[in-house]
């Protein structure tokens, strides 16, 4: 690796300060899975890395009914799939932290450092948007809080300004009634990026009526997508093939894929229906207590 | 510029103290300043397993750890595994079922499976494809890298001797 310094603040204002104080090219560094890849192949020029990991906020998921969800920006993706609260009340994000590159990645790489890296094809992103995830940022000019739908500004960018951090990402308590699935096609069994993924989050009423529903996909454009259209399909409607078709297509319509090496236009286009109506169904078993259909 | 540092850690269960830069990842670390060649640089960037260490008791890719990262853990490495001489039943297992051709990339695959084995003693063959799926091999087809698992995982059971 290049020259490069390293330090571990103990609060969050020490944080903030040296990110400010050092410019563009000190990098926060959680489980360093992206960062310092990148920062040895120079994709980030980077003169500093500001580890945060000392960081008491940063660090711990919490959960009340009457708060909702609270996950540190420094807490790595197996502590939230090995967690039994995460499980049976967020499994959207369970899926796609156990998807993220394998065991040993797990164990460092973080929910918020995908985030931040705001890589189109990132397998946090779509199921972060869906579950209404709220990124709450600490700056040198104080606290703001975005969604992350409104989050990643283009491929490897975000609205963070210089000195800003992600403290943690805040997410509602899940509705009665309601489950989420993600899902990713890659060409291997695992350790891929996804050609196309995709999250869906649902809530039925007794009389099996979406009362509300939220879809994104991902690795079809410059950024993750937010399909507003799509969720929206669904509400006051009752679950039927047509229905999911129709917001299946909603998805398939608001995917502008290129072609790449790891897919042609055609086949993410096709991938961005089947991987919408799969999440749909899935999360639809879930909600009734039954076995999701694909793994 | 880069900083000269001091790092306090314990590498296979002895406290070291040793000189490092700030640069310098646990990968580097490793095998440039102390000499524990067992983990190799396979990709340098996360994606073959081949520099797998324990942290703390976990699996990482040592080339995406800085070594100012192990202040105060704990790392296991290849060369940790084995007890007064004794290879362990994991080692034995890799030797007994020819689960190596080149061996590149098995030091790796024996932190990454000792970790598994602690985890989970009884894993399922897709449980330990799927643990292992960091870990890449060009010489085997892996087959037998995950009979020599589940062998261990037997014996250790005292299911066989």
């Amino acid at each position: 690796m290049q020259d490069v310094k390293y330090v571990k603040p103990k609060t969050l204002q020490e944080a903030v300060t040296i990110l400010k104080d050092n410019g563009p090219t000190a990098r926060v560094l959680a489980g360093g899975t992206d960062i310092i890849v990148m920062a040895r192949e120079r994709r980030r020029e980077t003169s500093l890395f500001v580890d945060i990991k000392a960081i008491p906020e940063m660090n711990g998921i919490h959960f009340d009914e009457s708060a909702g969800l609270t996950i540190g920006a420094a807490t790595p993706l197996y502590l939230c799939y090995r967690d039994q609260m995460m499980n049976q009340r967020f499994p959207a994000i369970v899926d796609s932290s156990s998807l993220i590159g394998g065991t040993a990645i797990q164990g460092r790489a973080t929910l918020v450092g995908n985030l931040c890296n705001s890589g189109p094809a990132g397998d946090t992103i779509p199921t972060l948007m869906v579950m209404e995830g709220v990124a709450h940022i600490l700056g040198p000019n104080g606290e703001r809080d975005v969604d992350v739908v409104d989050f990643c500004t283009g491929p490897g960018r975000n609205v963070l300004e210089l000195g800003e951090i992600i403290v943690n990402l805040h997410f509602p308590t899940p509705r009665p009634n309601s489950s989420g699935r993600f899902l990713r096609f890659i060409p291997r069994n695992e350790m891929d990026i996804a050609v196309v993924n995709c999250a869906t989050n649902i809530t039925l009423d007794a009389n099996n009526v979406v009362t509300h529903a939220r879809m994104a996909i991902g690795a079809v454009a410059a950024t993750p997508l937010f399909v507003a259209a799509a969720g929206e399909s669904l509400v006051g409607k009752p679950l039927t093939d047509e229905t999911i078709a129709a917001a299946a297509n909603a998805c398939r319509d608001a995917a502008t894929p290129i072609d790449d090496m790891r897919g042609s236009i055609r086949q993410r286009k096709h991938l961005s229906y089947v991987l919408a109506e799969r999440t749909i169904r899935d999360a639809v078993h879930r909600i009734r207590g039954e076995a999701t259909e694909w793994h | 510029m880069s900083d000269r540092i001091i790092v306090n850690t314990t590498i296979n269960g002895e406290a070291m103290e040793f000189m490092a830069d700030s640069r310098d990842s646990l990968l580097e670390a490793l095998r440039d300043r102390l000499g524990l060649t067992g983990a190799k640089e396979g990709c340098n960037n996360g994606n073959c397993g081949a520099c797998t260490v324990l942290m703390d008791g976990r699996i990482v890719n040592s080339c995406c750890v800085l070594v100012a990262e192990t202040e105060g853990c704990e790392i296991t490495t290849v060369e940790g595994l084995e007890k007064d001489g004794q290879l362990s039943v994991l080692q034995q297992s890799f030797l007994e079922n020819a689960a190596l051709q080149c061996g590149i990339c098995t030091p790796g695959f024996l932190v990454s499976a000792t970790a598994l084995l602690d985890f989970n003693p009884h894993p399922t063959e897709h449980e330990i494809r799927y643990w292992l799926a960091g870990n890449l091999c060009r010489c085997t087809g892996y087959d037998k890298i995950v009979r020599a698992v589940q062998d261990a995982s037997e014996r250790m059971a005292g299911v066989k001797s």
